[in-house]
């Protein structure tokens, strides 16, 4: 167990220092904090120019979605980085726990996911018209907290087609950008074709940020536990079928020589 | 003949680079397809059915802006990884003929967004395009894809010394659709933000297409995409001989 815990926390925090090297501020501040607020903004005026829905709709849909740019892509870069920096291998050959290995790389992704999304909020208070109160505050946390657990599980499956594929942004790029069609976060799923909005239901993000909207327009974490809950279970899935494929793949790499293949 | 042979090589090299490039790929084919849709629900959950054309047209221009943005803020930062960018330095030709027919091409490339994004709107939400001036629309174009590759250029030159040039590209993308309303009106931004937008070419390129396309007077915006393209190029000589100067006297041109 203190193996596994010394590889889950001092390994994870290693390979994220390790991978992410390059993430200084010049870099961290326009991609993870100027992008989001920019794309919130966009967004918000989009629909006032279409007279669709309200500032706190697409500030809470956009504030929780942005917690994928870590979820999402930070997962691919941890798992397709260990390829480009030559360590896949190396990694792989040794016989640590692979859950925590890759549990324990997801972690700062994670914590990076929180930052962005309440810096979201933070800006969409700011300068938009939304304006929970001060009570929504603690359950609109758990909210996000959960929505950026199951947005980062979720990153794990694309990052688990790192050990396949060469390029892992292959599917990193669409599965972000398709999230903002369709979990809901800038068009109400019932304006969504019927065949859309079905798989959104099988999509993080959906249920939390259908909950991040009920709690800022004042309802209670009770009245919203299931949809929280249905977020919870979609992102546990998610890890479980991470967890498989980042096996499946690892077994399939090794009979195919392809690990290190660049 | 010899700048032209340059121009034309760089033309034709920088296409061949970027269609093979699943980023660019995803850029102009998949992105404003996303983006195309997102704006049409938002229409008709806003019960706006008749801005579908305005914000199909907005929506390849936007993928226009995006793949240009990308790539053209990547130029620099390509060669620098590829070792080629001390090279082009110290050939004989300025960086002018040798990064402009880059930042066009990658321009070009986003013709094809805004062609699929128009078709898309037409097949899957039965978009009526029917043109108001179709001759002037097919001059539009052309002179929206230069106004935004000298644009390209601009970004291109100032991103020599900036190391994290791709950081900032992925920055721009919002802001700068943002306030040129590429996508929608500008007039529901504060007015502070307008002056911003009369500077940069995306705000006319889009006003002469949709008002080529949906009816008015192109012309104003036609002159605009001709004149900020020429302060363009005017710029770009400026910077690449000052940021030249800078990265040889620093020693930090191969510097990744």
């Amino acid at each position: 167990m203190r193996n596994w815990l010394r590889v889950f926390f001092v390994g994870g925090v290693i390979a994220y220092r390790g991978l992410f090297n390059w993430l200084r501020p010049a870099h961290y501040f326009p991609t993870m904090l100027g992008g989001p607020l920019f794309q919130i903004l966009f967004f918000a005026y989009l629909g006032r120019f279409a007279g669709a829905q309200s500032d706190s709709f697409y500030v809470v849909g956009n504030a929780v979605q942005i917690s994928a740019m870590a979820g999402v892509f930070g997962m691919s870069i941890t798992i397709g980085g260990e390829r480009w920096t030559q360590t896949l291998g190396p990694l792989l050959a040794t016989p640590a726990n692979r859950l925590a290995i890759f549990l324990g790389r997801a972690v700062p992704n994670f914590v990076q996911g929180l930052l962005v999304s309440t810096f979201g909020f933070f800006v969409g208070r700011l300068l938009l018209d939304f304006h929970p109160g001060l009570g929504a505050v603690p359950a609109l946390a758990l909210v996000v907290l959960t929505t950026t657990a199951a947005c980062t599980a979720f990153g794990m499956v694309v990052g688990a087609f790192g050990l396949r594929l060469r390029d892992s942004f292959l599917v990193a790029n669409p599965a972000y950008f398709l999230m903002l069609l369709f979990c809901g976060v800038n068009v109400p799923l019932h304006v969504l074709p019927g065949w859309m909005s079905a798989i959104s239901r099988v999509l993080p993000l959906t249920h939390g940020i259908e909950a991040g909207r009920d709690i800022a327009g004042g309802a209670s974490l009770s009245s919203v536990s299931g949809l929280v809950g249905t977020e919870a279970l979609i992102g546990l899935c998610y890890a479980v079928a991470a967890y498989l494929l980042l096996r499946f793949f690892e077994e399939e790499s090794r009979r195919r020589a392809t690990l290190d293949r660049m | 003949m010899t700048i032209l042979r340059i121009l034309w090589a760089g033309f034709t090299m920088n296409i061949r680079q970027v269609v093979r490039s699943s980023l660019f790929v995803f850029t102009s084919v998949i992105e404003p397809l996303i983006m195309a849709s997102i704006a049409f629900y938002t229409a008709k959950a806003g019960g706006r059915p008749e801005a579908l054309f305005y914000l199909a047209i907005g929506a390849g221009i936007m993928g226009m802006w995006s793949t240009t943005l990308f790539a053209s803020g990547g130029v620099v930062s390509w060669q620098r990884w590829q070792g080629t960018l001390e090279l082009l330095v110290a050939s004989p030709p300025s960086m002018l003929p040798i990064i402009a027919p880059q930042t066009l091409s990658n321009a070009c490339v986003g013709l094809y967004s805004m062609t699929a994004t128009l078709v898309f709107g037409r097949v899957l939400f039965h978009i009526p395009l029917h043109l108001a001036h179709p001759i002037a629309f097919a001059f539009a174009v052309p002179v929206a894809i230069i106004a935004m590759g000298l644009l390209g250029l601009v970004i291109g030159a100032s991103f020599v010394l900036y190391r994290e040039a791709n950081a900032l590209s992925n920055m721009l993308e919002f802001p700068i659709a943002l306030v040129t309303g590429i996508l929608f009106s500008t007039s529901v931004l504060p007015g502070w933000t307008k002056p911003i937008g009369w500077i940069l070419a995306p705000t006319w390129a889009v006003r002469v297409v949709r008002e080529s396309a949906l009816g008015g007077d192109p012309l104003l915006p036609f002159a605009m995409c001709l004149a900020l393209g020429a302060a363009y190029v005017v710029l770009a000589m400026w910077l690449l001989q000052v940021v030249e100067r800078a990265a040889r006297q620093k020693a930090t041109l191969s510097l990744a």
